[in-house]
């Protein structure tokens, strides 16, 4: 395979055919000069990156660099908050999310998105897994039930909670609560997976369980990952993006990151030495 | 020094909880009495009768207030009809979409219709409604107390959506599904103990009002047929059996006033069980 960094600056629609013939890598997402205003201050500038099919990215950054704010322009989440403004583009499968045209609702659909702090429904534990299904029209009876097996056993879930279904899902410890709400994300069938620092509320077992699922994701789906900690995004990812002030620093694959780093800022902050 | 400043805030800590278990208590004695009096009072004249017969007159033995029942239910039923949608649907939009000038004034609207006197409700029932069809009805007075219903409903629902986390609203945008459906599938469903709360709530409240039917239901001796003609209520019965100098008429407001008290706690009991909700931890 060609490397794709060597290609960056042939256009989307050239490189299709190369990505269908299995010459490049195919790329989920494209980032082409996306800047994020919330009122006056810019969050996040001219950001231009690609992000790999069925690969997992980790997005690391201080706090306050903007990682948020960039994973929620993914999905247009940040379409909800009033002061936002977005500028640039974001291809998905080569389709700028903020073309005319778009249906946001459709784009969530597609676009799955997994919170810091588990946040389930006070619902029971099925229906917070069959609540896309249903309000989507996906499926119903046997089928909805179905559906629902089949993605809480895709979030490691199921043998948990298969005699339990009716019980409230707030009961349940943070890290089921957290796959609960993965399974949930999954239900609807999405391509990309959207994670926002989604261990940073567990203890270690249940991190390691929920990583151990999130490695597991990158196979068959997009995953974007938002984490704060250094070994967590060595550890599950096989790119890594490093934000400071809004701006990418380097992009690059995790093991290079990680063992080469070409800035000195990125050096700096998976050293500790930062600040 | 300092041994001393710590006895006197101990000894200021005492009288502060005495004086607050004092209040409490002082507080429960009015209502239990209430209670222990109209039970005492209403209970000997409790019988099947009161329940199934109309009133005769104050010198024949027997009669009960059936029709009162059954007036007092209606009423309530057609109040609700009236407050019920008009409040929870207020209280979603001041909730979701209020905080605007137009939400702050419907706020003020609603917290001064919670304030007018409920004689005056039954008053403007009693010029848009009764004057309107030259008859008492149950229509009139059921729309005075449905209006009584809507601020406290607006407020309480309005109250308990807002404390719906916003994570969760987020979470089923996410999936995405539209605003509305969030508000009506998550939202509520999230917040619908609070809303039930204050629905019950509401009712307990106009369940015992006689101001605004005195001149909208008036009250009747008869069974109700139709909605369009003057209906019985408990506390019509009680406020004419009360001040009646008749034995008879008396023993059975107080057995009226029972009943009502009776149904108001039933009520509250209700919200209670349903307060506490089924998807709490
Ligand atoms: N709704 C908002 N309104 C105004 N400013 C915001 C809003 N959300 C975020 N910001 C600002 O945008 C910047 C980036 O925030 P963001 O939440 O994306 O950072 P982050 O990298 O996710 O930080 P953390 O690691 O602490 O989660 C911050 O300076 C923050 O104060
Ligand atoms: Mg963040």
């Amino acid at each position: 395979m060609i490397d794709r960094a060597s290609l960056y600056d042939m256009k989307i629609e050239d490189l299709q055919p190369l990505e269908e013939a299995g010459v490049v890598e195919k790329e989920k997402i494209r980032i082409r000069g996306l800047n994020v205003w919330f009122s006056k201050k810019q969050v996040l500038q001219d950001l231009n990156f690609g992000i790999m099919n069925n690969s997992i990215t980790a997005i690391m950054g201080p706090s306050g660099c903007g990682k948020t704010t960039f994973i929620r322009a993914l999905n247009r989440m940040n379409d909800l908050i009033d002061t936002c403004r977005t500028k640039g583009e974001v291809l998905l499968d080569g389709v700028n999310i903020y073309g005319n045209g778009v249906d946001v609702f459709e784009l969530r659909k597609r676009v799955g998105m997994v919170f810091q702090k588990p946040n389930p429904f006070p619902k029971s534990i099925f229906e917070n897994v069959a609540f896309g299904l249903r309000v989507h029209n996906m499926a119903n009876g046997q089928r909805l039930k179905e559906e629902v097996e089949q993605a809480l056993r895709e979030a490691v879930l199921w043998d948990e909670v298969k005699d339990r279904l009716n019980e409230s899902a707030l009961r349940l410890s943070g890290g089921q609560q957290q796959r609960l709400c993965i399974a949930r994300a999954l239900a609807v069938k999405p391509e990309v997976i959207l994670f926002d620092e989604p261990c940073s509320a567990l203890d270690p077992t249940a991190t390691a369980k929920v990583e151990d699922l999130i490695r597991r994701l990158g196979e068959n789906y997009t995953v974007v990952i938002v984490t704060h900690n250094m070994q967590q995004a060595a550890r599950v990812s096989d790119m890594t993006a490093f934000l400071y002030l809004g701006k990418l620093v380097e992009y690059g694959s995790t093991r290079d990151i990680f063992t080469n780093p070409r800035n000195e800022l990125t050096e700096k902050y998976i050293t500790g030495r930062f600040g | 020094m300092m041994i001393k400043r710590i006895t006197v805030r101990r000894i200021v800590d005492k009288l502060v909880a005495s004086l607050a278990l004092l209040s409490v208590i002082i507080a429960i004695i009015p209502l239990a009495g209430v209670i222990i009096f109209v039970t005492s009072k209403g209970l000997p004249a409790i019988n099947l009768e009161i329940f199934t017969s109309l009133p005769r007159p104050p010198d024949e033995i027997g009669g009960g207030i059936g029709n009162a029942i059954q007036g007092t239910l209606i009423l309530i039923g057609l109040a609700s009809m009236v407050g019920l949608p008009i409040g929870v649907l207020s209280g979603i939009y001041l909730a979701e979409y209020g905080n605007n000038r137009f939400g702050s004034l419907v706020r003020f609207i609603a917290d001064t219709l919670s304030g007018v006197p409920s004689i005056i409700m039954g008053l403007f029932a009693y010029v848009v409604v009764v004057l309107a069809t030259r008859s008492f009805s149950a229509i009139s007075g059921g729309i005075a107390l449905g209006i009584m219903m809507i601020p406290v409903i607006t407020r309480t629902t309005e109250e308990s959506i807002k404390l719906v986390p916003n994570t969760i609203r987020e979470a089923s945008m996410a999936l995405g599904v539209r605003r509305w459906k969030t508000i009506v599938l998550i939202v509520v469903s999230a917040a619908r103990s609070g809303i039930i709360t204050g629905i019950m709530l509401s009712i307990a409240r106009i369940a015992g009002e006689t101001a605004p039917l005195l001149f909208t239901a008036f009250g009747s001796d008869l069974w109700a047929t139709g909605l369009n003609q003057p209906i019985s209520a408990l506390p019509l019965v009680i406020y004419r059996y009360a001040i009646s100098p008749y034995a008879s008429w008396q023993a059975q407001a107080w057995g009226a006033a029972f009943i009502l008290v009776s149904m108001v706690l039933i009520l509250n009991i209700g919200v209670r069980l349903i307060a506490r909700g089924k998807y709490r931890r």
